[in-house]
């Protein structure tokens, strides 16, 4: 007689905590064989609304730290990530149906590509900043600052992990705190990168992770006037012109969809962030 | 109050050999009956005794007209406080009126003149969890020495932050450079947020490599803490008994 | 209030002895040479590394002759061709990341193995270097598969094999400003510890064995200025990096001019450290004291000249001795010491003679109160008011902690001061006034400028000299061009 498991809960991930979805509401979550899986949350506007709450209560701790404190702070997620290998491997390969070698391979990828992201922490900055030489007794600087409150809706088709951690990991190099919308069909692995999150030294708040439906979540993200940027990344089925409209608005700054997987990329963290341009005399000797 | 006094004539009764506390601290109105309360036992800390120091000037805040500022503080002195509280105008010295606050402190120290010609010891609160710069902390700290201020004090405690090793420094600094050029001396008191009696020793070695350890005596530095009695019991216990103690081995009150 | 003045003068606040647990180490009695991933017997003979503080000797150390040179340049040549080169960058980096952490998690070991054999004090090994050490291997780490965007080209490539020989005033740190950027860059290693402060290195090599990093890419070979010269002349080696006096710089210079190895060279200084009258004065007078005291002085960016503004002379020099009158001196692991030991009898002698020539050249010395132990390497916090600027202690790197006081009037002299010696490396400037600051920076020659602050080290922020102090760039993106083809050196 074979062991009677305990199966996981899955639930919302705001401000450190796992909160069910204030509207009571879930959904079924089935493997690629149609077997049931989970009742995933159902995240509703008022879950998003409380999320972003989250997200700007946890910019000025989360921006204030050294970049080398990110950077460890990343690194260390990317530990306890490869700790947990085994449990990602088995949720992604019953979910999107995949063998464990190809699930490895994409686990393995989300993880090198977490590392890649925290070892930028404390040096894009001397790739994106200058000294500026301008013509005048001036001391000029430029250097770039996190924008603040990223809103983001991770890849919705098979490559979960990977695709969520491309999606979120740039924002947090650079200072950002976030908002994602996870993968609808696949939206285990995002929850269980949560738990990893809230395990690994990262502020409460600087990341959140709404489950649900990117149609229904996205447009308030993107009204949202507390959000300073939207990253359609993986809002490509969704009507997005209407998202990038409604996101004019306020101003925000907006990355369109990309099919499949968007790999690593230095663009993506500088995408996140303010150029600052400080200027002071020198006095004349 | 009364169990204030008590605890403060008495702190650990289960080891009489624990010195007491150098004042107790209580609003204006209360003073008749701490000065009773304490009795026999109610003196200058430099002969073992215990002094009523009382808040005044519409402490906390300080948002009263100067009259009644005045009224609170010699009402407290005629009820025998030994010692005075006041907080600065924090509105007028952020504001720049600089003149403003030094001519309330010179009136408040007026106020301590008792009849027989003594004066009360005058704390200045600067409150400096709400001047936001060390700049103004120095500053506040000279303003309230010149103005006849007896000791400086960091906070009312019922603002955040309260009390830092870096703030005290900076007002230790003050007190330093005043004796150097003055020969005269003003006390300090850092009061809110130290809790333990590690941080409290921190600030004992910062007193003696700053100013000296001539200040390391009531008259000249204090301690505005209740917690922090607590934790200097449980540190006392474990000296005496070789192992870490408790709550339940010291009184709430 | 009562007067509590102590009769006797000494004070009555004693501090308890706070010495921090050597149980840490698990020191052995002697130690081989690590090459190619192992310790083995060099055929060199030994030495012994001792305590600068008790004289006590610490462990038994190989000393690397040309033929245990050979083979640790062969093994590291090895390891480049065969495995390090062909590994991806972040594998690379991967590596670098474990030995940050490993050295994170063995740090309190390290200070402890650090102050015992370099003297200075645990506060210091403890909350500076060691976390630095740590630091630099992160930041490296990260470096090492992103080399196309260092700005340094295209696909940059590896020199190949970098012999690295390091002093002995931080040892450990020395030794991560070194490796970490030549690992990322995708060199190889052979690296010559100090002769009086091996031990750490040794250590680090443990570090590298539990880090799993393939055999030959790093090694390090133990000894005196033989085996550096041995080292750093070897035919087969594609790059030097040396930290060290400038006379062992020159020689070195000399040694490879002609041949196709890049040198960088990181050599002393003469820093001034200059504090105008409207400086914060409390603050300046920390950072005049750390500038020349930290490391006991041992610090080639040291601030050892003192160019204060004529007007607060005797104000700035009389808070200094308040200051320096409240340091402690003595043992190093014992938590309280600020001022640990002498490095060795050779340093101490050296720092006597210039100190005496100093009295000699006519300027006033005054030394803080110190108690000084029995045995052991000991000088006390020294300085000189009334020196000229033509004054040998003016002009020569002491390495130790003395400071030699001078004055100047405006800002154009405090420069034309500060700029005139052989050295560039460092220069400090105390003032509230910004666009001061910003316009004597500019007019400084000088590789590393603080701005009322000192001795601030950052593995993000580019540090080397000007002039006879030494050329090329370590920290930053700028640290990563000395190990990389295509790049200027």
């Amino acid at each position: 007689m074979s062991r009677l498991t305990i199966p996981k809960t899955y639930k919302l991930y705001i401000g450190g905590k796992f909160p069910r979805s204030e509207s009571g509401r879930t959904y079924e979550v089935s493997s690629a064989e149609g077997r049931f899986l989970a009742n995933a949350s159902l995240a509703s506007r008022k879950d998003a609304r409380d999320a972003v709450v989250a997200a700007r209560g946890a910019v000025a701790g989360w921006s204030g730290a050294t970049a080398y404190n990110r950077g460890q702070v990343l690194y260390r997620v990317a530990e306890v990530l490869e700790g947990r290998r085994a449990q990602f491997v088995d949720e992604i390969s019953s979910s999107e149906g995949v063998t464990a070698a190809v699930a490895g391979r994409q686990v393995d990828e989300a993880i090198d590509a977490w590392v890649w992201y925290a070892g930028w922490a404390d040096k894009f900055a001397q790739v994106a900043g200058a000294g500026n030489p301008v013509a005048g007794p001036y001391f000029n600087l430029s250097v770039p600052e996190p924008t603040g409150v990223v809103a983001v809706v991770a890849p919705q088709g098979a490559g979960s992990l990977a695709g969520l951690v491309e999606a979120v990991a740039p924002a947090l190099v650079a200072g950002n705190t976030v908002v994602v919308v996870a993968s609808e069909r696949f939206p285990l692995s995002a929850i269980s990168l949560a738990e990893v999150l809230a395990t690994s030294d990262l502020p409460a708040g600087v990341v959140n992770v709404l489950t649900g439906s990117p149609a229904e979540i996205a447009p308030w993200l993107a009204s949202h006037a507390d959000v300073n940027a939207l990253d359609l990344l993986g809002a490509g089925e969704l009507d997005w012109v209407d998202l990038e409209v409604v996101a004019a608005d306020t101003l925000k700054r907006v990355l369109r969809p990309e099919p499949g997987l968007p790999g690593r990329a230095l663009d993506r963290i500088l995408a996140f962030t303010e150029t600052k341009t400080v200027w002071h005399t020198k006095s004349t000797i | 109050m009364r169990s204030l006094v008590a605890k403060a004539l008495v702190p650990d009764s289960a080891d009489p050999t624990t010195p007491r506390v150098a004042a107790v601290c209580v609003y204006g109105d209360m003073v008749p009956d701490a000065v009773d309360a304490l009795g026999a036992a109610h003196g200058d800390p430099d002969d073992g005794l215990i002094s009523v120091a009382a808040v005044a000037t519409a402490f906390p805040s300080g948002r009263s007209s100067l009259g009644v500022k005045l009224t609170d503080t010699r009402e407290a002195v005629a009820a025998g406080a030994d010692e005075i509280d006041m907080v600065i105008d924090r509105g007028a010295f952020l504001a720049g009126r600089y003149g403003t606050v030094f001519e309330q402190i010179v009136a408040v120290k007026e106020a301590c003149r008792r009849d027989d010609g003594t004066y009360a010891s005058l704390k200045v609160i600067l409150e400096t969890g709400e001047l936001n710069t060390y700049d103004n902390v120095r500053r506040a700290s000279w303003l309230s020495i010149l103005a006849g201020g007896d000791f400086i004090k960091t906070s009312t405690g019922k603002v955040a932050p309260a009390a830092t090793l870096p703030v005290t420094l900076l007002m230790l600094e003050a007190v330093r450079d005043w004796h150097r050029l003055t020969g005269e001396y003003v006390g300090v008191k850092p009061a809110g947020g130290i809790r333990s009696s590690k941080d409290a020793i921190k600030y004992l070695v910062t007193v003696a490599e700053t100013v000296g350890e001539q200040w390391l005596q009531p008259h000249l530095f204090r301690f505005g803490a209740s917690s922090l009695l607590n934790d200097v019991l449980l540190q006392r216990q474990k000296l005496r008994t070789g192992h870490y103690s408790g709550p339940d081995y010291v009184t709430i009150d | 209030m009562k007067d509590i003045t102590p009769t006797d003068g000494r004070g009555f606040l004693e501090y308890a002895p706070a010495p921090e647990s050597q149980a840490i180490l698990h020191l052995k009695d002697s130690y081989g040479l690590f090459i190619d991933g192992e310790f083995r017997d060099g055929s060199g003979g030994s030495f012994q590394t001792i305590s600068p503080a008790t004289e006590k000797k610490i462990a038994e150390i190989a000393i690397a002759d040309s033929a245990d040179v050979d083979l640790a340049v062969a093994a590291a040549r090895r390891a480049h061709t065969k495995v390090w080169s062909k590994l991806s960058g972040a594998d690379r980096g991967k590596y670098l990341f474990r030995i940050a952490r490993l050295v994170q998690e063995r740090a309190r070991e390290l200070a402890v193995a650090e102050s015992l054999d370099n003297g200075k004090p645990i506060k210091e090994s403890r909350d500076v270097d060691v976390p630095l050490v740590a630091a630099w291997f992160f930041y490296y780490a990260g470096w090492a598969d992103k080399l196309d965007y260092a700005g340094l080209g295209a696909n940059p490539r590896s020199l190949g094999v970098a012999a690295q020989v390091i002093p002995w005033n931080f040892p450990l740190l020395m030794l991560a400003w070194k490796i970490a950027p030549a690992l990322a860059a995708g060199n190889t290693v052979v690296l010559k510890p100090a002769e009086t402060t091996p031990l750490s290195a040794l250590l680090f090599a443990e570090i590298l064995q539990q880090a799993d990093l393939p055999p030959g890419v790093v090694n390090i070979v133990t000894g005196a200025g033989e085996t550096g010269a041995t080292l750093v002349r070897h035919p087969d080696v594609d790059k030097v990096a040396f930290t060290g006096s400038t006379g062992v710089g020159r020689e070195i210079a000399k040694a490879v001019a002609g041949s196709h190895k890049k040198v960088t060279l990181e050599l002393g200084g003469k820093a001034a450290n200059i504090v105008f009258d409207d400086a914060p004065i409390d603050q300046a007078v920390e950072g005049i004291v750390n500038g020349i005291f930290f490391n006991q002085g041992h610090v080639c960016c040291a601030g050892s000249r003192l160019l204060v503004q004529e007007n607060i002379h005797d104000e700035v020099v009389d808070r200094l001795k308040q200051r320096l009158s409240t340091l402690r001196l003595g043992d190093p692991l014992d938590k309280n010491t600020d001022i640990g030991a002498i490095n060795s009898r050779e340093q101490l002698e050296r720092i006597r003679a210039l100190s005496d020539i100093g009295e000699q050249e006519g300027a006033e010395r005054w030394s803080a109160p110190c108690d000084i132990p029995e045995s052991g390497f000991w000088f006390a916090p020294t300085i000189f008011t009334n020196v000229t600027t033509s004054s040998r202690i003016a002009r020569e790197e002491i390495f130790g902690p003395v400071l030699s006081v001078l004055t100047f009037r405006t800002p154009a002299e405090a420069i034309a001061k500060a700029n005139n010696t052989p050295y560039g490396l460092s220069a400090g400037i105390w003032s509230d006034k910004g666009s001061k600051i910003l316009a004597v920076a500019d007019q400084l020659r000088a590789g590393v400028i603080w701005a009322n602050t000192f001795n601030r080290f950052d593995p993000a922020s580019p540090f080397g000299g000007y002039k006879e102090s030494g050329y090329g760039r370590e920290g930053g993106r700028h640290g990563l061009a000395a190990y990389l083809k295509g790049a200027s050196a």
